[in-house]
């Protein structure tokens, strides 16, 4: 036994896997099958699983129901198809709105001299220092109607003399954008500032050399050159975007519910797993199809090998 | 067109240093480099032979001064509109893109049809010997390779100026002496000036048409390589260039070219070359190369003869390496060995009384510093 750990290589890696193996199967692998058992199952009056294997939960999803307010017999109830199309969207829009706003932000502290990167990496993780829910509320305490925005607009207003109505700001679809980019964009400037920063000068400089004005050296040069970083960090930001609920219940309300609302409220208010466990399947097969389409266009985040 | 390709007057680059006070990396440099000449910058290590280069491509803005290139004074003109390419010491291949990728870039800026930028790009491929390649990450070529990969992409933009800067630096001996006689064959093919930055006086004197020798961002000397070793106007090029003996002394006679030295360590005068001008009563030094300089073995009837001891003898095969001391004076002699011969007494022994004599021309009186 000893002999062989010292000399097989290969039985060396399991032993060293083996924990975090262990954890991951216990802890990812066996709940994750378990949701998709009990997402098959029916929920029983008092809040339990009735197991079985039924795709009625998938059915009500897609907005397929058998009770309609008409009295047919089978109706399209548009409420869950709003609620998944919602979520994609947002998830889009946010990993779009956080390259466009952490793609000048990376660069700029990839350029910077060496000493205060550090420094302006410091301050980006800041923030986390505070709990993510408290930061959320934070955004409240800005955008409500008698919020520090609304004040500091009002008072403005007084100023010149205009009458103001407060602006309706929290509970709207652009709350829950604002509050998602904030909360997600260290997740897209971190990997783009690595592979910006792994762009040597002498390229820039080649490219200009070699007649590229600054826009084409930019075009040629510093994106195709940071795509990995562009990869990692829509992969980063889309993922937890499409599962999150906080956000979305402290800045969108009652009106923003998206998927993860949904499954959340399954689980803990109408108590029942087995439609909340055939969402979360759904988040989690849509996240995959949407990754793996993306990441089949733009590869993997794999390393640009340095010449 | 003006006569110069590229011309320099009175350029200075100033760096702020950290300590908050300024280098001068080029200091009040003037040079005018010929259409089609393969001019050399030499000088060791931090003299600002980089710098120089970069502020020729437009990298970097001269503090004061001017360059000129095809007569047209520069300014703050960008390095993308500039008619000249960039050899880069690390060269600097594009890790996105193939060889063939790589060299068509500089085309694809400038808006070539298709059809001709492939044409080119072939030309341009064959010429450097990489057909074949065009297909390879540069990460999938050796040394040599990228170095001529990057030759091509410049060399492909057909420019009027090739600035490298020690292209060679980077290869083994055996490839490096290989390349500078193929970048020079290359040069004269091609017939575009180009601007040599290098470090190694052997390379430099191999290659070049004229050498700008360097030191300290100051130009010191401009001249055929033949010029710059056998005429230095200055100790610092006669000690960079070659190997020398330095005998430090005072200015007694001057005769025309002819000038007298007295030599404190030698008790005795010296009849030199005036290689720099000076003045009677100036501390000057006489350069002496050691493969000038004779051995005798007996006081000869002539003027520089002096007496000495041979401190140590090297035979090195084509030439016998003698050390003579000569009051307190180490000198180098080189003496070819020009008769194959196993008879000792063909060759010096240590400790041997001798007599060194060197021809008046071939002693060059030079300013100190
Ligand atoms: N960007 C810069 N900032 C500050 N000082 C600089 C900068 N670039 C060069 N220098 C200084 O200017 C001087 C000349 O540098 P340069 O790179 O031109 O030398 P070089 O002759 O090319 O040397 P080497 O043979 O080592 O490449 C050096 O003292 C260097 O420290
Ligand atoms: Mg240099």
């Amino acid at each position: 036994m000893l002999r062989k750990l010292r000399e097989d290589k290969s039985f060396q890696g399991t032993i060293l896997i083996s924990p975090t193996l262990l954890f991951m199967i216990g802890l990812l692998i066996v709940p994750l099958l378990l949701t998709l058992v009990i997402s098959f199952g029916s929920r029983a009056p008092d809040g339990t699983v009735i197991y079985g294997f039924s795709f009625h939960n998938y059915v009500r999803l897609f907005g397929i129901r058998t009770e309609c307010a008409g009295g047919e017999s089978i109706c399209f109830d548009p409420i869950y198809a709003k609620i998944l199309s919602r979520s994609l969207s947002l998830a889009f829009n946010t990993t779009v709105l956080a390259i466009l706003m952490a793609y000048p932000l990376a660069y700029f502290i990839a350029r910077a001299p060496l000493k205060k990167r550090n420094t302006f990496l410091f301050l980006i993780l800041v923030p986390m220092w505070t709990n993510f829910v408290i930061r959320v509320y934070a955004w409240m305490m800005l955008l409500r109607t008698q919020g520090v925005i609304n004040g500091a607009l009002g008072w403005l207003a007084g100023l010149v003399g205009f009458h103001f109505t407060p602006l309706e700001m929290l509970y709207t679809q652009g709350a829950v954008l604002v509050g998602m980019v904030y909360e997600f964009l260290p997740f897209m400037i971190l990997p783009l500032y690595t592979s910006l920063e792994k762009i040597d000068l002498s390229w820039y400089e080649a490219s200009a050399d070699l007649g590229a004005s600054p826009f084409r050296t930019f075009l040629r040069m510093t994106l195709p050159l940071s795509m990995p970083g562009v990869v990692s960090g829509t992969i980063l930001v889309f993922i937890p975007v499409m599962g999150t609920f906080i956000v979305s219940d402290l800045l969108g309300g009652r009106q923003i519910v998206l998927i993860g609302n949904l499954i959340q409220n399954q689980f803990l208010i109408a108590r029942d797993p087995t439609f909340g466990s055939a969402a979360s399947i759904i988040l989690m097969t849509m996240t995959l199809i949407v990754t793996y389409f993306y990441t089949r266009k733009f590869g993997f985040s794999e390393e640009i090998v340095v010449v | 067109m003006s006569e110069f390709s590229v011309e320099l007057r009175d350029v200075v680059k100033k760096f702020p240093t950290p300590e908050g006070g300024e280098v001068f990396a080029v200091n009040h440099v003037t040079m005018q480099i010929k259409n089609g000449e393969f001019f050399s910058m030499l000088g060791p290590s931090g003299c600002g032979k980089t710098t120089s280069l970069r502020t020729i491509a437009g990298f970097e803005w001269p503090t004061s001064g001017e360059i000129y290139i095809e007569g047209e004074p520069m300014g703050h003109r960008p390095p993308y509109l500039r008619p000249v390419n960039t050899v880069f010491q690390s060269y600097a291949l594009f890790p996105h893109m193939s060889v063939a990728e790589n060299v068509a870039f500089g085309l694809e800026m400038e808006k070539t049809p298709k059809q001709e930028i492939k044409r080119r790009v072939g030309e341009a491929l064959e010429m450097v010997k990489l057909t074949g390649m065009e297909r390879r990450n540069p990460t999938q070529l050796s040394g040599g390779q990228r170095q001529r990969v990057a030759l091509a992409r410049s060399l492909v933009k057909r420019p009027k100026v090739l600035l490298l800067d020690e292209p060679l630096g980077a290869l083994d001996l055996k490839l490096r002496k290989e390349m500078q006689l193929e970048l020079k064959a290359l040069q004269q093919e091609v017939g575009i000036t180009f601007v040599y930055v290098t470090h190694d006086q052997e390379e430099a004197l191999t290659m070049s048409d004229r050498i700008a020798v360097m030191d300290g961002g100051v130009v010191l000397q401009v001249g055929k390589p033949v010029e710059i070793y056998e005429r230095p106007n200055c100790r610092f090029v006669a000690d960079f260039i070659g190997e020398t003996n330095f005998l430090d002394g005072e200015v007694r006679a001057i005769d025309g070219d002819r000038v007298t030295v007295y030599i404190p360590r030698l008790k005795d005068e010296l009849v030199g070359t005036k290689a720099s001008p000076v003045r009677i009563g100036e501390q000057v030094v006489v350069s002496l190369r050691p493969e000038k300089t004779r051995i005798i073995e007996n006081k000869a009837k002539m003027g520089n003869c002096f007496s000495g001891k041979v401190l140590n003898i090297a035979y090195i095969g084509s030439d016998t390496r003698v050390f003579v001391d000569l009051g307190g004076v180490s000198l180098k002699v080189w003496e070819q060995n020009k008769i194959s011969t196993l008879d000792p007494e063909a060759y010096y022994e240590r400790g041997e009384q001798v007599w060194v004599v060197v021809m008046p021309e071939n002693a060059l009186v030079l300013h100190l510093g």
